[in-house]
């Protein structure tokens, strides 16, 4: 099972409302599985300044000693807005740098997300859980993936939600199982791309984050990992300015689309997009196995 | 009689056992949003219009009476059927009249993978195209669609008997092409007009089993390549 959502508003009349449009789709699927829940949201806008989100899991640290060390490492300045176990950094220097820092450093603390547009928060249990303690139908923005977890390929934790975010302002959510994700992290780790987790579906958004570096686009990166991910899968990828959908060639994981002039949606069900504004007027279809659907604010 | 229901006001269960309890009638259901098994396991002779989008298992395990969906179905619409009849307006997702044994179920749009998945005995109308591996284990019954079929129809299928009028992206390992009769021709005619729908059914193609995996032979591992060998044994 597993439910994942996403939302991506191509006009600015819904973009106040795109948290607690998120919010009442993740809660629709919500019985797709209890295990654990995350959203990443882009807020869209033109910022200059990268955000770290990072998870502390259950803990609420004191951030201090990290703002100043990353403060050297960075050569930059630092602040940190805290949220219970997560906490935001925020400064001009480079959002790379500081993953890997975090990452090397600081063994009990996750870097969730990097990136000018990004903020990604997860956590065990229910999506409204989740959705009430981090303020998720509050926050505005332009797009939002968010994922509902039965567990299958690694522990119940918070760190082993989704979304999966490896790189910069591009995350992931997956419902299915990649059978070759080992060999596939090891490829990944010779070209530069680190990992937190033991979880399949975080490798299958390094590599995404692997080929996008690369210089493919979010479609070329797709359409590759047709060829180099074996498994089960139904994909939805959020990039800064983009975003996207892959199924695999057997497609036994669900996928509904619904379209208007104003958004996209899609939903592991169609209970996710029912109550979605203009809804009646959507054009709503399943997409094709091995396609890929991009859509773009670029455009 | 009839009675409308309103899911925005009643419990997805409280209309069940209200269709569970009744012997006759027309029920009208508004705003299913997608809601799961609506009108599932009807036993009387009822008439069920929905009015909205469906999620999965719609019409499941459908014993007698008829269900009308005006909007689309999500996976397993009438998944087990077993007598009477199961229709959406729209498209339907993957693995429609999966296993049915018997009865109608018309799709007027587009259907998703899997349509008729082992199928045992149902008819199916499909005003579009199916998806990939539609009929895969079929073993009995019908299938007509107007539009295309997706890679591998009819994959390890038994007895069960295909007609489509468009193009066939490619047939299932034991799957083939057959002559079009006239008991052919007159088993589309009368589906077509049983699904009310319009179509010559002279325009349709018929495929079924090649029997050559009904027991196990070594050399039947690839019945494709035994196929274009003359599939002869």
């Amino acid at each position: 099972m597993c439910g994942i959502v996403g939302l991506f508003l191509k006009t600015s009349t819904h973009r106040g409302e795109l948290g607690r449009l998120t919010a009442d789709m993740i809660h629709e699927v919500r019985d797709r599985g209890l295990d654990s829940a995350g959203v990443a949201t882009f807020d869209g806008g033109d910022d200059a300044t990268t955000r770290i989100t990072v998870l502390a899991d259950g803990r609420e640290p004191d951030w201090s000693p990290t703002v100043e060390a990353l403060e050297q490492v960075l050569e930059a300045s630092v602040g940190v807005r805290p949220l219970h176990d997560h906490a935001v950094f925020e400064t001009t220097g480079d959002g790379r740098i500081a993953r890997q820092w975090i990452i090397d450093n600081l063994t009990d603390v996750e870097v969730l997300s990097y990136g000018s547009q990004i903020e990604l928060y997860k956590s065990v249990g229910d999506p409204d859980l989740l959705a009430t303690r981090y303020g998720l139908a509050s926050r505005t923005g332009t797009h939002a993936v968010a994922h509902t977890r039965m567990a299958t390929e690694s522990a119940v934790t918070a760190n082993g939600s989704h979304p999966f975010s490896t790189g910069s302002d591009t995350c992931l959510v997956h419902n299915g199982s990649l059978s070759n994700h080992n060999q596939l992290r090891l490829r990944l780790e010779q070209n530069g791309e680190s990992f937190q987790t033991l979880n399949d579906s975080e490798v299958a958004a390094g590599y995404v984050s692997w080929r996008l570096n690369s210089g493919d686009s979010l479609e070329q990166a797709l359409q590759a990992a047709l060829t180099d991910l074996d498994g089960f899968y139904t994909f939805a990828v959020g990039t800064i300015d983009g975003f996207a959908i892959l199924r695999d060639p057997i497609s036994c994981k669900p996928a509904v689309v619904a379209e208007t002039d104003d958004w996209v949606a899609m939903s592991s069900e169609y209970r996710a997009i029912a109550r979605l504004p203009g809804v009646a007027d959507a054009e709503v279809w399943e997409p094709e196995p091995a396609r890929v659907y991009t859509w773009s604010l670029a455009a | 009689m009839s009675t409308t229901i309103d899911l925005a006001e009643v419990s997805l269960r409280h209309l069940n056992e209200m269709l569970h309890d009744a012997e006759d009638g027309v029920f009208k259901i508004l705003n299913p949003r997608g809601a799961h098994a609506v009108a599932c396991g009807m036993t009387a002779g009822l008439v069920v219009e929905v009015d909205g989008s469906v999620g999965y298992y719609c019409a499941g395990m459908h014993q007698v009476g008829t269900v009308v969906v005006r909007g689309n179905s999500g996976p397993g619409l009438a998944e087990n059927i077993m007598s009477g009849t199961v229709r959406t307006t729209g498209n339907a997702s993957m693995s429609a009249a999966a296993t049915g044994c018997g009865g109608l179920v018309v799709i007027e749009g587009d259907a998703g993978a899997r349509c008729g998945i082992s199928m045992k005995g149902v008819d199916i109308v499909v005003g579009g195209s199916i998806g990939h591996m539609g009929a895969f284990m079929a073993q009995a019954g019908n299938m007509v669609v107007l539009g295309d079929a997706g890679a591998d129809m009819g994959d390890s299928i038994y007895e069960a008997t295909l007609f489509v009028r468009g193009e066939v992206e490619s047939l299932g390992s034991d799957c083939i092409e057959k002559e079009m009769g006239p008991e052919h021709l007159a088993v589309v005619e009368r589906l077509l007009e049983t699904a009310d729908m319009t179509a010559s059914p002279g325009d349709f193609r018929r495929y079924g089993s090649a029997r050559q995996l009904y027991s196990f032979h070594v050399d039947d591992i690839d019945a494709e390549l035994a196929a274009d060998a003359g599939g002869a044994k």
